[in-house]
């Protein structure tokens, strides 16, 4: 079973401190919850996994099944199995949705022998993933992200996890600005992905997506650190009392 | 889209910058006289009239200064060049009857396969001769001509003498001059009223020789009601000396007819491109030049629309790149004096390596002309800091009632577009590739498929810094 591993993980940004001693252990078919309020590095940590340039490791280690990946570039994390949905996804206008997916899982499902998936294999999985999920057709010739809605950007982002199987995936505020009915239709379509193979690391701000995707771990960056962890109670009394209550705790959890 | 990393195998110097023997220059001469010109016209057997346009325009060509505007011109040296070379008998009809080194090197270029495929007709143009063309029986049965400047001289004297420096004067500009003054082998078409040719017309440029002048003189004149779809590809030998294109292209569109021009342009770097592209559009015509400026170390050419008939259109698309020791002068010129009319200009530029791209543009709205809209768009992208890019929009809008739009942009290859990329597996440099294909993806789109994947495949190969 594969594991991700943060260890005391300290990172800045253009030469902040943000994040100060993160540690968390993620396990392939588990999955944690990260909340924390506005500014807490929930991002930072994020982007941090995926080795984005401008996120610098200062300290401590990120490790998949005991190997470092701090020294990879984002490509080669991407091969190791780490996932990020965005909490804003960027456009990439010209280019399409179809050649991107399909340069995305040639690449990241290219087997050792250097055997990349013919164009049938993705088309089927394609044209599978998209009815899980409920995309349309139409969305194949658009291009990446340009002019999508908020809910379209989400779906799109789900639709690459769903697409790439990685080991790891970690969603950041996937939930945020979808209506009611397409959180529904993308928190079912990630509980239908995660499974035994999958170790989800979901941050939010709201308990409402957890109801979908039941975490094993609640936990709580504050401050670059992780301040308090729990079971599902924990994000309960979060959506209830805020962070307030975690100010006179900070520094104590550690 | 096909990745990079699949694409790029060779570079320039395999694929496209391997010389042939010359021993057709082994009587010839360098530099330029009234003598050199005389020669050309002998060689070619022509009529007189056609002489006097040459010793005209040669007269014209050294009275004028060069151009001390655009691209620093003063390291042509003019007596260095050879302007004049013959490597064949005659233009084959059949690739046979090409010189085998000569076949082999179109070959090698994928012409012939191109042709098979879906061309309605060819030209093959090496230093300064056709050296092969075909041209679809059924569009001869119709009419069509297509053959070489130099064959219509001869076999249909009436038409040039009609058509030739109407378009573009030999007194327009000093490179203009020089072309008149020794041009030689370019495809004529006429399309006759009516007649719609379905399938594109190629000509395909060579040059070979190290210090050769190439001077393709093209002349397209559609009927009314016609239409046809031309391209022409070109690539040189590399060599360390430098090399020279100067074209003169005339395109004459009648009312309601319809023409597209593409360029593919991939000279070596050693190559001055300077060339005076123009066309006349008459009522309800419409006219598009689509540029695909890859190649050349200087490159200057605004190929310009003068929309002359109520209704006319104009498009002048076009994408440059420019790399290490480039510098791509490109825009475009429209030119509105009728009603009605209207035009579009969209330009894109990707600098890299310290490469220059420059945009220069004129729309002129004559005062009279009632009802014009144009739009002018250009975008710059820079991949590196070393790299430049400027544009020179110059506007005359005489017409109070004209609707024109312009809108400029220069960006940068975000940091965060390639992290998105390459988050999900793509490595670095087909992130970059599929972000600059993007950019220009409003030019490819425009381009039949196979040369849109030539052209993204060129881009790709420049971009990985193979090309020396
Ligand atoms: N690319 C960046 N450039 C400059 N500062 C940044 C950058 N990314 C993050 N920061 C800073 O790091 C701190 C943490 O930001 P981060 O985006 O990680 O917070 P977050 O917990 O995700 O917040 P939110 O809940 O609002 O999404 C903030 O002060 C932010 O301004
Ligand atoms: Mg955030």
């Amino acid at each position: 079973m594969a594991r991700l591993e943060i260890r005391d993980l300290h990172a800045s940004v253009e030469g902040r401190e943000i994040l100060n001693g993160v540690n968390l252990i993620v396990n392939q078919g588990e999955i944690h919850a990260l909340m924390g309020p506005n500014g807490s590095g929930k991002s930072t940590l994020a982007n941090t996994l995926l080795g984005h340039p401008k996120y610098k490791v200062t300290g401590g280690d990120i490790l998949v099944d005991g190997e470092s990946i701090v020294g990879l570039t984002p490509d080669k994390r991407a091969k190791k199995g780490l996932f990020l949905a965005f909490q804003y996804p960027v456009s990439v206008p010209g280019v399409t949705m179809f050649s991107f997916l399909r340069a995305a899982y040639n690449a990241v499902h290219t087997d050792e022998k250097n055997q990349a998936p013919t164009l049938f294999e993705f088309r089927e999985e394609m044209n599978e993933k998209m009815k899980l999920l409920g995309v349309d057709e139409s969305f194949m010739h658009r291009y990446l992200n340009e002019g999508f809605s908020g809910g379209e950007k989400k779906r799109a982002e789900i639709l690459q996890l769903a697409l790439l199987k990685p080991k790891f995936a970690v969603l950041d505020e996937t939930d945020s600005g979808l209506d009611i009915d397409a959180l529904r239709v993308v928190a079912e379509g990630v509980s239908k992905i995660a499974g035994s193979d999958l170790g989800v690391l979901v941050i939010t701000h709201y308990q409402r997506i957890l109801k979908y995707i039941k975490p094993t771990f609640v936990h709580v960056l504050y401050e670059g650190r992780i301040t308090a962890s729990g079971g599902e109670e924990l994000s309960l009394k979060l959506e209830e009392k805020g962070y307030g209550w975690l100010k006179e705790q900070a520094g104590v959890v550690s | 889209m096909t990745a990079a990393s699949e694409i790029v195998t060779d570079d320039y110097k395999t694929k496209y910058g391997f010389a042939d023997s010359t021993g057709y220059l082994d009587n010839r001469r360098r530099g330029l006289s009234e003598d050199v010109v005389k020669e050309i016209s002998r060689i070619r057997d022509e009529p007189g009239w056609m002489e006097e346009f040459r010793l005209r325009a040669l007269k014209n060509f050294m009275d004028r200064p060069v151009p001390t505007w655009g691209v620093d011109l003063s390291p042509i040296q003019f007596q260095d060049y050879y302007y004049y070379a013959q490597p064949a008998k005659e233009t084959a009809k059949r690739w046979e009857d090409v010189p085998p080194e000569i076949r082999n090197t179109f070959e090698k270029l994928g012409i012939p396969e191109a042709e098979r495929k879906f061309l309605a007709g060819v030209g093959a143009i090496y230093e300064s001769q056709e050296v092969y063309n075909s041209l679809q029986k059924d569009l001869q049965k119709q009419g069509v001509i297509f053959t070489s400047v130099g064959n219509a001289v001869k076999e249909y004297p009436d038409l040039i003498r009609k058509y030739l420096g109407t378009i573009v004067p030999p007194s327009d500009n000093k490179f203009a001059a020089l072309n008149s003054a020794v041009w030689s082998d370019g495809p004529f078409i006429y399309v006759p009223e009516g007649v719609k040719i379905a399938m594109p017309l190629q000509s395909y440029f060579r040059i070979n020789a190290q210090g050769m002048g190439q001077f393709e003189r093209t002349l397209i004149v559609a009927e009314p009601n016609s239409e046809v779809h031309y391209i022409e590809g070109c690539t040189a030998a590399m060599y360390q000396k430098s090399m020279l294109h100067a074209a003169v292209v005339e395109l004459v569109a009648k009312k309601g007819a319809k023409i597209r021009y593409i360029t593919i342009q991939n000279w070596s770097k050693n190559v001055y491109n300077l060339v005076t592209k123009r066309a006349h559009a008459y009522e309800d015509a419409s006219v598009t030049w689509l540029n695909g400026e890859v190649g050349s170390g200087r490159n200057m050419k605004y190929p310009s629309i003068y929309l002359l008939g109520r209704g006319a259109k104009a498009e002048i698309l076009s994408m440059a790149y420019a790399g290490a020791n480039q510098i791509q002068d490109t825009g475009g010129k429209i030119v509105h004096l009728a009603s009605d009319t209207s035009s579009k200009i969209i330009s894109k530029s990707v600098s890299k390596d310290g490469g220059q791209a420059i945009y220069r543009g004129l729309l002129h709205i004559a005062r009279g002309a009632h009802n014009v809209k144009s739009t002018v768009r250009c975008d710059a992208l820079l991949l590196d800091e070393q790299s430049k890019t400027s544009t020179f929009p110059y506007m005359e809008v005489m017409a109070e009632d004209a609707t024109v739009t312009h809108e400029a942009s220069v960006g940068k290859v975000g940091e965060d577009q390639l992290f998105y990329l390459m988050a999900r597996g793509i490595n670095e440099r087909d992130a970059l590739s599929m972000i600059v294909n993007g950019f220009v993806e409003p030019f490819t789109k425009e381009l039949p498929m196979t040369y849109a994947i030539e052209l993204n495949r060129l881009m790709a190969l420049e971009m990985t810094g193979a090309v020396g």
